[in-house]
């Protein structure tokens, strides 16, 4: 296996794009990231996407996107697998790499979700949960969320209000980034007012529906010196998988598949948590915020709110999450946003993150959970020593 | 869902048939022919009693497409009494009197009014225990 690294990113502001359509949402960033990388080929093209057949009648994205992107010809290909489409797309482009099959692979991660009715991206967000036994029954994916925080309140004393620190610093780091959709603060006082969508969850547990499209460019690691001023090395990357349906895990409070997703990554990269300057974690709805934290080891079962409560989520704090705000405040455009976090840790660790900027940050986690948590894709990027 | 997909589902729906593990004697529903505790073929029917508790609920004001007749509507993870876990929507109660913890048992309703396919869809939905507890 070859060492991989980053060469180039790029990323569209998350946002409702009516004059831009899927294909072209997704070829501004993948030029950015070319140029960044200051490639004008590649070997392979991953895409990852989650909902296009559903709300924009389009599949086949890999040779759609390869052709509008110039690269007529390259292996290209789209990669599903629920919101965690855009990670699992890095990842396949880790292996092509790592396995040396292809030198320089381009993944861009795009989602196009605001062509559509708020009704008809419920039901297609749905399909990420089991059909038969879950989506059948008239959930929908906020309800999932909702049942899980409501047990988590239930079994560890928890108030809603505990809750406002995650939205809270997403939204203070997304004011300071100029490609995040809610580029405004809120105060727990707003948050305690904010409407409620399904208890208890409220709109501001929710991150929103939106489009965004996200790339990076991947390099075997002993050429990207020459290639980039500033690469980044994949240190690991790792995904764990559990039951689709929430009600088939073996505890519906424990990401199982994010315990063995981050435990495996944490073993290739041969670091821990306490290693980890920064944690760009699935926050796409607070409660899933708190899970990611104690699957990942930040925090005993039941404790991941103590960190947000304690303040030791914010740039300054311990662990640094959603630094560039989160799918709470940057946006969720679904099989975008694993690269979007992708995207944004090396940004921090660059030191290019601005007044967002963790100080001396070295390493890197990304985490991107598709579902309720039955896909879990982590990598770990680390600044690279010449 | 088309007509084929739910009558397939039959067993499942209207009588929550699951599986018995002959090795360790796990129950398991929904079925899925492979015991998730031993990891051994499994497919031994059982038909589950119905009765179990919630675990946790929401209620859906915002429904997927399908559902839109139903709303609002509140939804439960069930824990069963045999051990599994099911997803379904609570019936003959208000989203207000709803508790975790609360007795509930099995009742065979309309999930779905129709659509494109013409049929409805009839399956398990949960109320507050009335019938004989185990």
């Amino acid at each position: 296996m070859r060492d991989v690294a980053i060469i180039g990113v790029g990323q569209t502001k998350v946002g409702e794009h009516w004059d831009i359509s899927l294909r072209h949402l997704a070829l501004g960033p993948l030029q950015a990231a070319m140029a960044d990388a200051g490639v004008a080929r590649a070997d392979a093209l991953y895409v990852g996407n989650m909902l296009s057949g559903e709300l924009a009648g389009q599949e086949h994205l890999g040779a759609l996107v390869a052709d509008f992107a110039g690269l007529r010809g390259v292996e290209a290909f789209k990669i599903e697998a629920a919101c965690c489409s855009g990670a699992a797309a890095l990842r396949m482009g880790y292996v092509a790499v790592a396995g040396g099959l292809a030198d320089i692979v381009i993944v861009v991660g795009v989602e196009k979700m605001t062509d559509a009715l708020g009704p008809d991206a419920t039901t297609a967000l749905a399909m990420a949960a089991d059909g038969d036994y879950e989506a059948a029954q008239g959930i929908s994916f906020v309800a999932i969320n909702a049942l899980l925080m409501r047990r988590y309140m239930h079994e560890y004393g928890y108030s809603h209000q505990d809750f406002a620190p995650f939205a809270v610093n997403a939204h203070r780091n997304a004011t300071n980034n100029p490609h995040a959709m809610f580029r405004f603060p809120v105060t727990a006082e707003r948050f305690a007012r904010a409407r409620m969508i399904c208890a208890p969850i409220n709109l501001l547990d929710s991150s929103p529906i939106c489009d965004g499209a996200a790339a990076v460019v991947l390099a075997p690691a002993d050429a990207a010196h020459a290639l980039s001023a500033a690469p980044i090395r994949i240190a690991a990357s790792a995904v764990g998988t559990d039951a689709l349906a929430v009600h088939d895990r073996r505890d519906p409070l424990v990401l199982d598949g994010a315990i063995l997703s981050t435990r495996r990554a944490y073993e290739q990269a041969g670091v821990g948590p306490e290693d980890i300057d920064l944690f760009e974690l699935h926050d796409a709805f607070s409660i899933m915020a708190s899970l990611s934290l104690e699957a990942a080891g930040f925090a005993d079962k039941g404790q991941g709110l103590r960190l947000a409560l304690e303040g030791e989520i914010g740039i300054e704090g311990h662990v640094p999450v959603t630094t560039m705000g989160g799918l709470k405040a940057r946006g969720h455009p679904v099989g975008a946003t694993g690269v979007y976090q992708v995207v944004e840790v090396v940004q921090q660790l660059r030191g290019l993150a601005g007044a967002n900027q963790v100080p001396n940050a070295r390493t890197g986690m990304a985490q991107n959970i598709g579902g309720s948590g039955a896909t879990v894709v982590t990598h770990i990027l680390e600044r690279m020593v010449d | 869902m088309g007509v084929p997909r739910n009558w397939r589902l039959q067993q499942q729906r209207y009588r929550l048939v699951g599986e018995i593990c002959e090795k360790c004697g796990a129950r398991i529903f929904p079925p899925r022919d492979v015991c998730p505790e031993c990891e051994v073929p499994a497919k031994t029917p059982l038909a589950f009693s119905g009765r179990g508790e919630v675990y946790s609920y929401s209620t859906v004001y915002n429904p997927p497409r399908g559902f839109e007749e139903f709303a609002p509507y509140t939804v439960a993870l069930v824990r069963l009494e045999e051990g599994p876990m099911v997803t379904a929507q609570l019936t003959d109660v208000d989203a207000e009197q709803v508790r975790i913890g609360m007795p509930v048992e099995m009742v065979t309703r309309k999930v779905q009014g129709g659509g494109e396919a013409g049929a409805i869809v009839y399956g398990y939905k949960f109320r507050p225990a009335i019938g004989p507890t185990a």
